[in-house]
């Protein structure tokens, strides 16, 4: 190599880190991967300031068009009571829909327990509703391929698409799937997917008086929700199943179910 | 030749089903994004949901044509209650529905004011009674005001 080809090769060179690092100034990828919306939604319930009332089961049957008296529902609230001898008694009257007004805990087929204050270990409520798994079974199962991941990770269901074989109603591990009384197609929690699409939260959310119900962003760092779950001690539903659910509880009991 | 009869009737059988499949399934029909098992779908489902109707428009949507019951709520230990829990979803009032329902009933007031002293969870910590022995029958709203949640006048 002589003098020459040297310092054009040199030059060429130094062109080219500066345009490099230059396009870099210009178009700051960082901001173009933060722009670029990647959203993963998730749903985090603390068990802890449940109160019970129901209210986001109403406001869920009335913003989905749940017919009110059927007796399904694409979110509930369970109770449990675990009493000093370690039974345990769970109900759902009507999914919760008004609440738990009384201490007598339904039994089914018309028969009741009532239980002294004294005589309860511990007592709680559970919300439940679609864990939007990262694997769904129910999706995998759908031989038509009506229901769905979206990019952001909720599982909706095609209604025009739907022929209500049922398969991913049995697939569900956590029961949250089942029959649209009026539409008579496979019905879901979808996390008000047209809500948060247009920035508000799911009408459970917003209904929930304690905060008991939050939704987020695990992709975005800046998210509260998202910080709780990679910071604080969390879990999940059924994880043997492998389902990888994205509902994130506080105060899971061993009793839960 | 007429061996291949049948092979002829089973290929215009295949043919027919082709054909009726590319006029059947829509054109956006397919695998949207990389997950072959998780995202095999029609995607206009997708806008289909995003125009679902909302009803529930939350408590913001109240404040400027409703301001004094607003601020007296949210002056009030019920502050943490949205309207819509009490009135019904607005949807799109005033036009649809002109008129919204009131909830006076005991049930109501019930869903979080039944005394239920359970350990570990913050229902032990709201003020409640028990329904069967506090004036059984009679609205609440009689003697309490919900948005000053008032003792009785």
């Amino acid at each position: 190599m002589n003098r020459r080809d040297f310092l054009n090769l040199s030059l060429k060179g130094l062109a080219g880190i500066t345009l490099a690092k230059g396009l870099d100034e210009i178009f700051q990828p960082r901001e173009g991967l933060a722009s670029s919306k990647l959203v993963r939604w998730v749903f985090l319930v603390d068990t802890y300031k449940c109160i019970g009332c129901g209210f986001c089961v109403k406001a869920c049957k009335l913003e989905n068009e749940i017919p009110l008296e059927a007796n399904v529902s694409r979110t509930w609230v369970e109770r449990y009571v675990v009493t000093r001898g370690g039974r345990v008694f769970a109900d759902t009257p009507k999914e919760a829909r008004d609440g738990f007004t009384t201490s007598r805990v339904d039994l089914g087929m018309g028969r009741y327990q009532d239980m002294k204050r004294e005589n309860i270990d511990k007592a709680f409520f559970v919300p439940k509703l679609c864990n939007q798994c990262a694997k769904p079974p129910c999706v995998q199962v759908c031989p038509v391929g009506a229901t769905y991941q979206t990019a952001d990770g909720v599982s909706l269901v095609d209604r025009k698409w739907c022929i209500g074989c049922g398969y991913c109603i049995m697939a569900c591990p956590y029961g949250m799937r089942f029959f649209h009384p009026v539409y008579q197609v496979a019905e879901k929690c979808n996390f008000c997917y047209h809500r948060i699409t247009k920035g508000m939260k799911p009408a459970c959310v917003q209904a929930c008086p304690t905060g008991a119900r939050k939704i987020g962003n695990i992709k975005d760092p800046q998210d509260p929700v998202a910080n709780i779950i990679m910071t604080q001690r969390v879990s999940i539903h059924k994880p043997e199943y492998g389902t990888n659910p994205q509902v994130y509880f506080i105060g899971l009991s061993e009793e839960v179910r | 030749m007429h061996v291949l009869r049948p092979l002829y009737v089973v290929m215009a059988l295949v043919a027919a089903i082709l054909a009726a499949r590319m006029l059947v399934v829509p054109k956006d029909f397919g695998i949207h994004g990389s997950d072959y098992m998780y995202s095999w779908y029609r995607k206009a489902s997708e806008e289909d949901w995003k125009a679902f109707k909302v009803k529930y428009q939350g408590r913001d949507y109240c404040k400027d044509c409703h301001p004094d019951p607003y601020q007296q709520l949210r002056s009030s230990p019920h502050k943490v209650i949205e309207c819509e829990n009490c009135h019904g979803p607005a949807i799109d009032h005033p036009s649809n529905p002109p008129k919204l329902s009131i909830d006076r009933s005991r049930e109501l007031c019930l869903r979080c004011h039944t005394y239920l002293p359970y350990p570990t969870s913050k229902r032990a910590e709201i003020r409640g009674f028990d329904p069967d022995r506090h004036n059984p029958g009679l609205e609440c709203a009689g003697c309490h005001d919900p948005h000053r949640a008032s003792k009785p006048k």
